[in-house]
């Protein structure tokens, strides 16, 4: 194993994480100085693997410092506030309820892009599924039916989408960018037409929480013991797509259409409807992640209560290269970010609110860092003519 | 329906979106947009119409709250009186929109797709009412040039992010400027929000900034000052409007930034620097968003609540203005006169609710617009209608590459 620069960006990438670790509980060093030591120690390592690996080497610099910066302000707080912040296992619950709809809509996201279609779409999807799930469910009476209901409008968006963009062979990023401003008009039209200034009621079916009786206490209990069903079910889509997407036939037909649909359609793929499926599928999908934000964790709606999680998914897509445990990974780390901005409001409410641009900040440096390194499917964006 | 190939130019071969709009505006004359906007009208009217309201009914309340009919001559009296005010609020939403849409249609022209006109404003916005508050014993028109200069800086700067990311490490510039838009809200709102460090200190229980001093307010030229009279915003906004044109189509720069637009590869290959252009032209549209943002504040807002930067929703109409626009001087104003009419006519203030309610209004205009920029991304629909028109519609200009069709 030999030192090469990259090597060294990930070793400078790796103290910084430790800098910053060791000054939160459990470890919880009340002295900034071993923090300041290994971050500008990370910094150093990370001046050193700027000519070999740009990104990297630049990466380890902006986390070193950030690192240090984090590390000090955490030892000038006191124990007890930190404690009631960093408390792992709920952090973890709250990362992975935060994560659950940028993972669905970022799975859909996988779909669509890997059959050649860009989806800035999802957002819109995504709000969709969070309305109509909760009007399915206040309208049949139980969150399964909202559920379907939540599916089908996200799918009825993305066929919109589809149709502009595989048959009319429309700009994809225009025609994106039209479907979610569409569903903000069509979710807040019937919101407001409907529930008027009332708001959606209190008494709405909400998708259960599974209890696991075999942690009882403990660790695992409130990190994982509680979740929402339609978080087991987006961390179960993982492996599922992963196996779907690089394991089967339908999966590499998906994906030839995405990289050189005209050698799929020699082999007799159908492009076209390949493409609508995958489009639309990740609408449901994107719709499944909606409905989880309304139906399975709040219980109601407000108008464009997204708030932009589509775009952070589309960027998990990215960071992520196109690939399920990728976006996992993306969605978890973002997920992390939006936990911590929950909790710190225990320091000051002020703070809190500006802590509340982290994921958006965080979701700008994955993007800005990862590009380059992660390739798109080869024909990606471009209308497919058949000859 | 499928008979014949309907594009105006070959979708495969060309693949930035300025190419395939600048196809498209050879394409259409101004016939499409006109077509364009009237099917999303339609459109509109028949969710109106299954939803339980009379559409008619409905678009004239709208029309009379644009305040269009003080154009006419037999408006007279009260009816005039009425008119007239709504009419300035119309006028006063179209400059910020005339400048937010130039704001899309310049990095239009240049290949890139900015989303980020919202956050552009609010960054013109913030700084607008931060330094509008200040200063308050400098001489009046020396303040106003101050705050607008500092809220340009402002404005090109954020969009700058975008422009340098996309420069250096190719990060698309869709996803950057929509993450650059939250996080202006969210700076806002914490600035302006209860401790925070720009909130009024006059009123601690209230998120709001301080009022701008009178020596940094826009002088009013229609209507009365008290009443949200009509400032002289819209021509600041008509002047970018003529900056914009010779910029585009009169200097080596905008005949870059165009060249950039149609083939990045060509461009480089003939010695342009790409990355270069890319930082240029989103520095250049923060500065219209920046400047929108300041024509608002000093013209009539005066002041930023945090509730004000949630709703505001100036930077994405811009898309949809400068789309409808043909991302054209010209156009941009047209389509930003369409989008202040159904703004204001739409409006809480101008809307009388007992014929349609204002909040429903709002969101029919969101899918108004949501339908005008999905019909301008293929363009084909208003084509094929067109086409179909044939011989009888007298403005047509047929495209050179659209006679290859006949395949």
């Amino acid at each position: 194993m030999t030192l090469t620069r990259e090597r060294i960006g990930w070793a400078g990438i790796a103290l910084a994480v430790i800098a910053a670790f060791i000054a939160v509980p459990p470890a919880l060093v009340r002295s900034p100085v071993p923090s300041i030591v290994l971050a500008v120690l990370a910094i150093a390592l990370g001046i050193y693997a700027v000519p070999g690996d740009r990104r990297l080497g630049w990466g380890a610099i902006v986390l070193g410092l950030l690192a240090g910066l984090g590390a000090v302000a955490a030892t000038k707080s006191s124990s007890g506030n930190l404690r009631d912040v960093f408390t792992w296992s709920a952090l973890i619950a709250s990362m992975l309820r935060f994560a659950t709809p940028l993972l669905f809509a970022a799975l859909g996201g996988i779909v669509s892009e890997r059959s050649g279609v860009i989806n800035i779409g999802l957002e819109g999807m995504m709000l969709m599924g969070a309305f109509f799930g909760v009007y399915g469910s206040d309208l049949l009476g139980s969150w399964v039916g909202g559920i379907v209901v939540a599916v089908i409008a996200g799918g009825a968006l993305a066929l919109i989408h589809a149709a502009f963009s595989i048959h009319l062979r429309a700009d994809q990023v225009v025609s994106g960018t039209a479907v979610n401003f569409l569903a903000l008009g069509i979710t807040g039209y019937v919101f407001v037409d409907h529930y008027g200034d009332n708001g959606t009621p209190d008494n709405i079916s909400r998708a259960p929480d599974l209890n696991l009786p075999v942690l009882h206490g403990g660790f695992f209990d409130s990190a994982i013991g509680h979740l929402n069903l339609l978080t087991w079910s987006a961390l179960l889509l993982v492996p599922s797509l992963t196996f779907l997407m690089f394991r089967t036939r339908r999966g590499l037909r998906l994906r030839a259409v995405g990289e050189t649909p005209r050698a799929a359609e020699t082999v007799g793929v159908n492009v076209i409807s390949t493409r609508y499926v995958a489009v639309t599928v990740s609408g449901m999908l994107a719709a499944l992640g909606g409905a989880y934000l309304s139906v399975g964790f709040v219980g109601s709606f407000n108008e464009n209560m997204t708030q932009g999680r589509g775009f952070i998914a589309l960027a998990a897509v990215i960071f992520g290269k196109w690939k399920p445990l990728g976006a996992l990974a993306a969605t978890l780390l973002f997920g992390f970010s939006s936990a911590l901005a929950d909790r710190l409001p225990t320091f000051s409410e002020s703070t809190a609110t500006l802590f509340q641009a982290l994921p958006y900040v965080l979701t700008l440096v994955a993007v800005a860092g990862v590009i380059g390194r992660s390739r798109a499917p080869g024909s990606i964006g471009i209308p497919y003519v058949k000859e | 329906m499928t008979d014949q190939p309907l594009d105006p130019v070959d979708a495969g071969a060309i693949t930035t979106p300025a190419a395939r709009l600048a196809s498209y505006i050879r394409g259409g004359g101004i016939v499409v947009p006109l077509l364009t906007a009237l099917i999303a009208f339609v459109i509109a009217g028949l969710i109106v119409l299954i939803t339980g309201h009379n559409p008619l009914t409905t678009y004239k309340a709208f029309f009379d709250g644009t305040g269009l009919n003080w154009l006419f001559p037999w408006t007279s009296g009260d009816d005039r009186t009425t008119a007239a005010l709504n009419l300035q609020q119309t006028l006063i939403a179209t400059a910020p929109l005339i400048l937010v849409g130039l704001a899309v249609a310049f990095a239009f022209r240049a290949g890139l797709f900015n989303i980020g006109g919202q956050g552009q404003y609010l960054a013109g916005s913030i700084v607008a009412v931060w330094f509008g508050s200040k200063f308050s014993g400098m001489p009046h028109l020396l303040h106003v040039l101050l705050v607008i200069v500092l809220a340009c800086a402002a404005g090109a700067a954020w969009a700058g992010i975008a422009g340098v990311l996309k420069a250096t490490v190719g990060a698309n510039e869709v996803i950057s400027t929509i993450m650059l838009n939250w996080i202006a809200v969210w700076v806002g709102v914490w600035l302006f929000g209860l401790g925070g460090p720009l909130q009024n200190p006059e009123t601690p229980s209230v998120p709001i900034s301080s009022d701008v001093t009178g020596s940094a307010k826009l002088p009013v030229f229609w209507g009365n000052p008290n009443l949200q009279g009509l400032h002289v915003g819209l021509f600041i906004a008509l002047a970018t409007v003529v900056v914009f044109w010779a910029l585009l189509n009169r200097s080596t720069s905008g005949y870059e930034v165009r060249a950039v637009g149609f083939n990045p590869e060509a461009a480089r290959y003939s010695g342009m620097n790409v990355a270069r252009n890319y930082v240029k032209v989103m520095a250049i549209c923060g500065l219209f968003a920046g400047l929108a943002g300041a024509i608002d504040i000093l013209g009539w807002q005066f002041r930023l609540a945090t509730n004000d930067i949630q709703t505001s929703d100036i930077g994405f109409l811009g898309i949809a203005v400068a789309l409808l626009g043909r991302n054209t001087a010209s156009g941009t104003v047209a389509a930003a006169l369409l989008f202040g009419a159904l703004k204001s006519g739409t409006s809480q203030r101008n809307l009388d609710p007992s014929i349609f309610e204002p909040s429903l209004a709002f969101n029919l205009t969101l899918m108004i617009q949501g339908l005008v920029v999905l019909i301008v991304s293929t363009d084909v629909i208003a084509l094929r209608i067109l086409r179909r028109g044939g011989a009888l519609n007298p403005f047509r200009r047929r495209p050179a590459p659209a006679e290859e069709e006949a395949t």
